[in-house]
């Protein structure tokens, strides 16, 4: 079973500037996987390269076993895009604009998988509506369908949140994870860090064109990042010296890392016994922020 | 060959959604000119010794109007689909840059023909109009399409503003289509300009196609035919090595 994609080596430049500096990447089909980055870290010059909207200067990409320059025609069945910038063609319904997109790809009577998408996206409603009367949202929504109405088995959505209220972004990964149940590997790509943690297993971060972290959500989180203790001291009140040293201030809140829940009772019981008032108490979960502050800092160790 | 003939069928239904203002609206133009020109030479100019000066602007105009509106629909079309940033819709599914080439370039020819038939109906009413061979009046108005569809692509993938292809539309389109003899026979011009309206390919297709009504012309048809030709040639390869690169579409 070949991967659902294999990027070996990709680089490019425009004009002085390198985009991508020799990329490497494995996605195995099934896979949630995300693509994670600062802007102009070369995320979508890389999603362009595998869908044959940018020519590659170097390296090889394929999409499940299909060079995507030498056997284009089967690398773009296997790829269903939904691009970053909110599209759309005015002349068409929404209808109109799936079924020509249907026929792109070679499909001619696609009406009830075309009904099937629009009912899962809540477009059933809009099917006959102008493309220019469409809300962004409901413009979003189009785009997605757009991608899928070749049933592509690998997905890749850039940044497909942007902007999105929160009910459309509930909608939307909804049926995208149910995408992903039933067997398609989606690729993504997101600004909102908590939506890749949730949604990803496997993670990708790039910075000025490299791979600077590939690994699994849960490993790196285990490895970059670590659960905290959070106080804000009442008026007056000062820690003790052996907690204050491996404590940070920040906005009036300390924060201490620990590894183990058993290390938290300790550290009260130092509260308690040095007579410090605490005014409020929480503990954090390690989060991908953290994790993705660390990388792009210059950790590494996350490269497998 | 399905993703063609969809490119092409959404072309087609493009410009006929608003086909008031890509099929009417030239028609209407067309009637103008033939209105004000005919009624001030109508009397004064005879061409060829016989042609009436109205039945010989008829088939002027509507050569004009099929050049005009084939280099209009694929230059708007791409100009658009890349300004908006729709063309990603044609770059994603599996289209072969030949495919991309012939359905764009049909549809304008397409679009050419439709808006070319529409002012000869519209115009008969003002000019008897014989048909000496309808076949050249096919070829050259197929050809002129096709040069001009291909011209259309070559300017809509160029320009990356409409006002650099309103810039290639007004000091290229316009000049040689206006100055290529659909309003006169280059017979009746100084020997020097007739030499220069030599060099434009434009007045080798209006020449044909008029072959193809009166029977008469100002150089044979199969010397306008072959520049034509050749004209066709040249730009069909040059626009698909520009397609095959991938030149500011793929980049």
């Amino acid at each position: 079973m070949p991967p659902a994609l294999r990027v070996d080596r990709v680089a490019k430049r425009f004009g002085a500037v390198t985009a991508l500096a020799g990329v490497d990447l494995e996605v195995a089909q099934g896979e949630f996987f995300g693509l994670l980055g600062p802007n102009g870290a070369g995320k979508t010059t890389l999603i362009s390269a595998l869908a044959g909207l940018v020519r590659t200067d170097d390296g090889k990409i394929e999409v499940m076993g299909c060079d995507v320059v030498a056997d284009y025609r089967n690398a773009r069945r296997q790829l269903g895009v939904v691009p970053q910038e909110l599209v759309f063609d005015p002349f068409f319904t929404v209808r109109e604009t799936l079924k020509i997109q249907s026929g792109y790809f070679g499909i001619r009577d696609n009406d009830d998988w075309i009904d099937e998408i629009l009912a899962n996206l809540d477009l059933t409603a809009k099917a006959n509506a102008n493309m220019r009367t469409l809300s962004g949202g409901m413009k979003r929504r189009v785009l997605v369908a757009q991608a899928l109405v070749h049933r592509p088995p690998v997905i890749v959505l850039d940044e497909p949140t942007a902007g999105v209220d929160v009910e459309l972004r509930q909608t939307l990964w909804q049926f995208i994870r149910r995408l992903n149940r039933d067997g398609h590997t989606i690729v993504l790509t997101t600004h909102y860090l908590e939506e890749a943690e949730s949604l990803c297993t496997r993670i990708a971060m790039l910075q000025a064109g490299r791979v600077v972290a590939l690994d699994t959500t849960a490993n790196l989180l285990q490895r970059f990042s670590s659960h905290t203790l959070r106080l804000r001291l009442a008026p007056g009140a000062s820690l003790p010296p052996g907690i204050k040293a491996r404590a940070a201030l920040h906005d009036g809140v300390w924060s201490l890392a620990f590894q183990h829940f058993e290390e938290v009772a300790p550290i009260l019981a130092q509260l308690s016994a040095a007579g410090c008032c605490l005014e409020n108490l929480e503990i954090g979960k390690p989060d991908l922020e953290e994790v993705f502050i660390r990388v792009m800092q210059g950790e590494r160790g996350g490269m497998r | 060959m399905s993703g063609f003939r969809t490119l092409f069928y959404k072309e087609i239904l493009r410009f006929w959604k608003v086909a008031t203002q890509t099929v009417a609206a030239p028609v209407v133009t067309a009637l103008l000119y033939l209105m004000i020109f005919s009624h001030v030479l109508e009397s004064h100019v005879l061409v060829y010794g016989r042609v009436s000066y109205t039945a010989f602007l008829v088939p002027g105009l509507v050569m004009m109007s099929v050049l005009q509106n084939a280099f209009a629909n694929s230059s708007s079309s791409l100009i658009q689909s890349k300004v908006t940033g729709n063309i990603i819709f044609v770059l994603l599914p599996p289209i072969s840059y030949r495919e991309f080439y012939a359905a764009y370039v049909l549809a304008a020819v397409a679009r050419g023909l439709v808006v070319g038939l529409g002012v000869l109906l519209a115009t008969l009413a003002f000019a008897p109009l014989a048909f000496d061979n309808v076949l050249w009046v096919l070829v050259f108005a197929a050809l002129g399409g096709g040069i001009m569809g291909s011209l259309g692509v070559i300017a809509g993938i160029w320009a990356d503003k409409f006002d650099q292809l309103a810039a290639f539309q007004n000091f290229l389109i316009m000049p040689l289509t206006f100055l290529s003899g659909v309003f006169y026979s280059i017979h009746s011009l100084p020997p020097f300009w007739q030499q220069v309206s030599h060099f434009n390919p434009i007045f080798y297709m209006i020449d044909g196609f008029r072959r193809g009504f009166f029977g008469i012309s100002d150089v044979s048809p199969w010397t306008s035919l072959a520049i034509v030709g050749t004209c066709f040639a040249l730009l069909t390869a040059l626009t698909l090595a520009m397609l095959k690169r991938g030149y500011k579409l793929r980049n």
